[in-house]
């Protein structure tokens, strides 16, 4: 059996950064359904532009996912990303298993993996060793998975996520980097409230 | 034979337009499960743990759909951190509990957490409606969908063990251990 290098630091010198990856990918976002996990990917998506049909996660760790497939389900017609991180989705690692036996085809998963808990102070999450989410989630009987390390496969991937069978979950490896604060509102009553006004016209 | 408050507590169910159904099994809620998993207008959402369920009916929500939470109490544990995203977004939740740990339990790995749940889930601001006789069951859950779905609110039903009975543990071979 292969394994992946041990940790070496190696996510100080990932090429991608991750903020240029979320704008790329919420650049024609339109209708497009988004769910942020907690923290930086929910930074990235509000500096990407915050917008009615995003729902930034502030908290419920490990969730991300789940909420994602409740959506999902619920709007079958419409596509849902959800946007989150590699700490994040460790929480919540079962939700794969649980996405695996739906098979949402509308679902596309991008984890932004910096190995790292960045808003802890950077201690290392387990994706920095051995652990790797798309092999996770292929073993839990999704379509697509696949990991971007380059500019090339960075390049391709907003076209490439709703072009391939879903569920479909993506690895982005990105660099350890901390960015600047970009928040989104933080009332979650708001929050929901203005996502269904946008969705259903009601609150 | 099914009891006659799970075909009463389905029909409420389907009266509030409940679409989605995740859930952690429990044999006290295995015959709601097979409603669930046979009625086309509902999706029946298997979890691996019940936290899952929190985040999939807040998602559901989003998107226009209830749903139900069903889990046993040991369950009810496994939710706490993921409550706050029904608390603070003012998410409806219904979850239906059945007991354990209570009435007649066999398996005392089961008491702390059935002994807690009510207390734990009224710290984490849900409203909690007990039922210990079958034939208020019906009737408390369509008092808790209503305040969840109009609130919207949190709330919980707990179905007491001894509308359940409580599970024997017939041993197929006795182990000479001490027990």
């Amino acid at each position: 059996m292969s394994r992946t290098p041990t940790d070496d630091g190696r996510a100080d010198r990932y090429p991608l950064g991750r903020r240029a990856v979320v704008a790329a990918l919420l650049a024609d976002a339109g209708d497009l359904l988004v769910v942020t996990g907690l923290g930086a990917p929910a930074w990235d998506a509000t500096a990407a532009g915050d917008r009615d049909l995003t729902f930034p996660l502030w908290g419920a760790m490990g969730g991300a996912v789940s909420m994602g497939l409740g959506l999902a389900l619920a709007r079958p017609e419409d596509r849902v990303l959800v946007l989150t991180g590699d700490g994040e989705l460790l929480m919540g690692l079962g939700s794969l298993s649980t996405v695996g036996h739906q098979q949402p085809a509308n679902l596309a998963v991008v984890v932004l993996d910096n190995e790292r808990y960045g808003e802890t102070g950077g201690q290392r999450t387990h994706t920095a060793r051995h652990t790797d989410l798309a092999g996770v989630a292929a073993a839990c009987g999704w379509p697509s998975t696949w990991t971007v390390r380059d500019e090339a496969g960075a390049a391709e991937l907003p076209a490439r996520l709703w072009d391939t069978a879903g569920p479909r979950l993506v690895v982005v490896k990105v660099a350890a980097a901390n960015e600047p604060l970009v928040m989104p509102p933080r009332d979650g009553v708001w929050l929901k409230e203005r996502f269904r006004r946008a969705l259903l016209d009601q609150p | 034979m099914t009891a006659p408050w799970v075909p009463e507590v389905w029909q409420t169910l389907l009266d509030n337009d409940v679409r989605q159904v995740a859930y952690v099994p429990d044999a006290g809620l295995a015959a709601l499960i097979e409603q669930a998993q046979a009625e086309p207008q509902v999706l029946a959402v298997p979890l691996s743990t019940e936290e899952e369920g929190v985040a999939v009916l807040a998602g559901a929500w989003l998107g226009g759909q209830r749903g139900v939470l069903l889990m046993q109490s040991s369950g009810v544990g496994n939710c706490i951190n993921l409550l706050s995203l029904a608390r603070t977004c003012r998410f409806p939740l219904l979850m239906l509990v059945t007991m354990r740990g209570q009435w007649g339990e066999r398996n005392p790995w089961q008491v702390p957490m059935g002994s807690i749940t009510k207390a734990v889930l009224e710290q984490a601001g849900l409203l909690v409606f007990e039922v210990t006789e079958a034939d208020r069951v019906a009737e408390t859950v369509s008092a808790a969908a209503a305040m969840a779905f109009t609130g919207p609110a949190a709330v919980a039903v707990l179905i007491g063990q001894r509308v359940l009975g409580a599970k024997s543990f017939v041993e197929a071979v006795p182990t000479g251990q001490p027990r």
